[in-house]
């Protein structure tokens, strides 16, 4: 879980994390606001950056940490803000423990639960079907948060961009590793805090030029 | 009309060759050593610039330019944009490397991995005893 400046939400979203996955990672990215302080007295094993990185950065640093772990066997990657829902979590782990797949990724665009604006709808889309063309895996929603991976999975993926062009990253290692992957419909609550502090859709622009500048 | 398409040529074939550099994966050695040539190169154009400012002209003239002062703006504009350019994939290559160097730190002072489930601050940092307590403690005290 990379958490920044989450500190308001981030206890009751370990909590919650922790009634079904007991171990919880959060990677603190330098946050400045406590919120080390309250995910670890919600119990969460706490890694902290010793400087702002970035998301991707984060969940490279958590991916590191729990495969430290021997008895790390799935992974899931989960979004501090609350906006996702635990029971999403657990059936794609479910999936990879039953069906021969490497990954699950959440998708917001399986199903109709996922309410969101006609822009961001439109904007998502896009960013899809440039990642269909450009790494050849073809998935439905390109910036979904919520990933399992199984151990081997997650050890050959290798995430560098520190940003938020880390999405796009990993679906570009699922392609070029040439791992077993499907998606999951999930639901993502946009609630007002998540919205308050969600992607600007300006992000976007900013993805792209991660992606290609090297 | 026909003089001045010259030195738009130069200039578009300069920028473009810019941005093809700019999404090339980096080779150090080689980009080092090119980017030390051209340093050298533009040194020596500047000492003769100095030395012999009607050449600026003759130059200018050549690829289509009234004047050598103009010519030595578009030649200021060319070097300008490629430092930047340099600057910008420097700095990614040391981000890079500030990435590896916290990730290390971050992952050296985390709780251990083994065995202590997560019950909070205190009990986890008992057994690995020089290193994980105060390791612990530091980031918490800095805020």
């Amino acid at each position: 879980m990379p958490l920044y400046n989450e500190a308001s939400v981030i206890g009751s979203v370990v909590a919650a994390a922790r009634e079904t996955f007991p171990n919880v990672v959060c990677v603190d990215d330098g946050s400045s606001d406590g919120s080390a302080e309250a995910a670890r007295r919600a119990g969460a094993r706490v890694v902290r950056h010793p400087i702002n990185l970035g998301q991707g950065a984060a969940l490279q640093t958590g991916i590191d940490y729990a495969l430290g772990d021997p008895n790390c066997h799935y992974l899931v990657t989960f979004d501090a803000d609350g906006q996702h829902r635990v029971e999403d979590a657990l059936a794609m782990v479910k999936r990879l423990d039953t069906e021969s797949y490497d990954v699950v990724l959440g998708s917001r665009f399986l199903d109709g639960r996922t309410e969101m604006s006609a822009l961001r709808r439109i904007v998502l889309r896009a960013a899809v079907r440039f990642e269909r063309y450009s790494t050849g895996v073809a998935l439905t929603d390109a910036h979904n948060g919520l990933r399992a991976f199984t151990r081997s999975a997650a050890e050959r993926i290798r995430i560098t961009q520190n940003r938020m062009a880390h999405a796009s990253e990993i679906v570009g290692e699922i392609g070029k590793k040439g791992l077993r992957y499907t998606e999951q419909p999930v639901q993502v609550l946009y609630t007002d805090y998540s919205k308050s502090k969600g992607q600007s859709l300006w992000n976007s622009i900013n993805i792209l030029s991660e992606l290609f500048l090297k | 009309m026909e003089a001045q398409l010259l030195i738009k040529i130069v200039l578009i074939v300069a920028f473009v060759a810019f941005a093809v550099f700019l999404m090339l994966p980096t080779r150090s050695v080689r980009h080092v050593a090119l980017r030390r040539i051209v340093l050298v190169i533009v040194l020596a154009l500047a000492v003769l610039a100095v030395v012999f400012p009607n050449v600026l002209t003759t130059v200018a003239h050549l690829v289509g330019i009234g004047r050598g002062t103009d010519l030595l703006l578009y030649g200021l504009i060319v070097v300008f944009l490629g430092n930047a350019l340099v600057m910008q994939r420097r700095s990614t290559y040391i981000e890079k490397q500030v990435t590896v160097l916290a990730r290390r730190i971050a992952l050296l002072e985390a709780p251990q991995a083994a065995g202590d489930v997560a019950d909070g601050i205190a009990s986890a940092d008992i057994a690995p005893s020089e290193t994980a307590p105060d390791a612990d403690d530091r980031p918490g005290g800095a805020e």
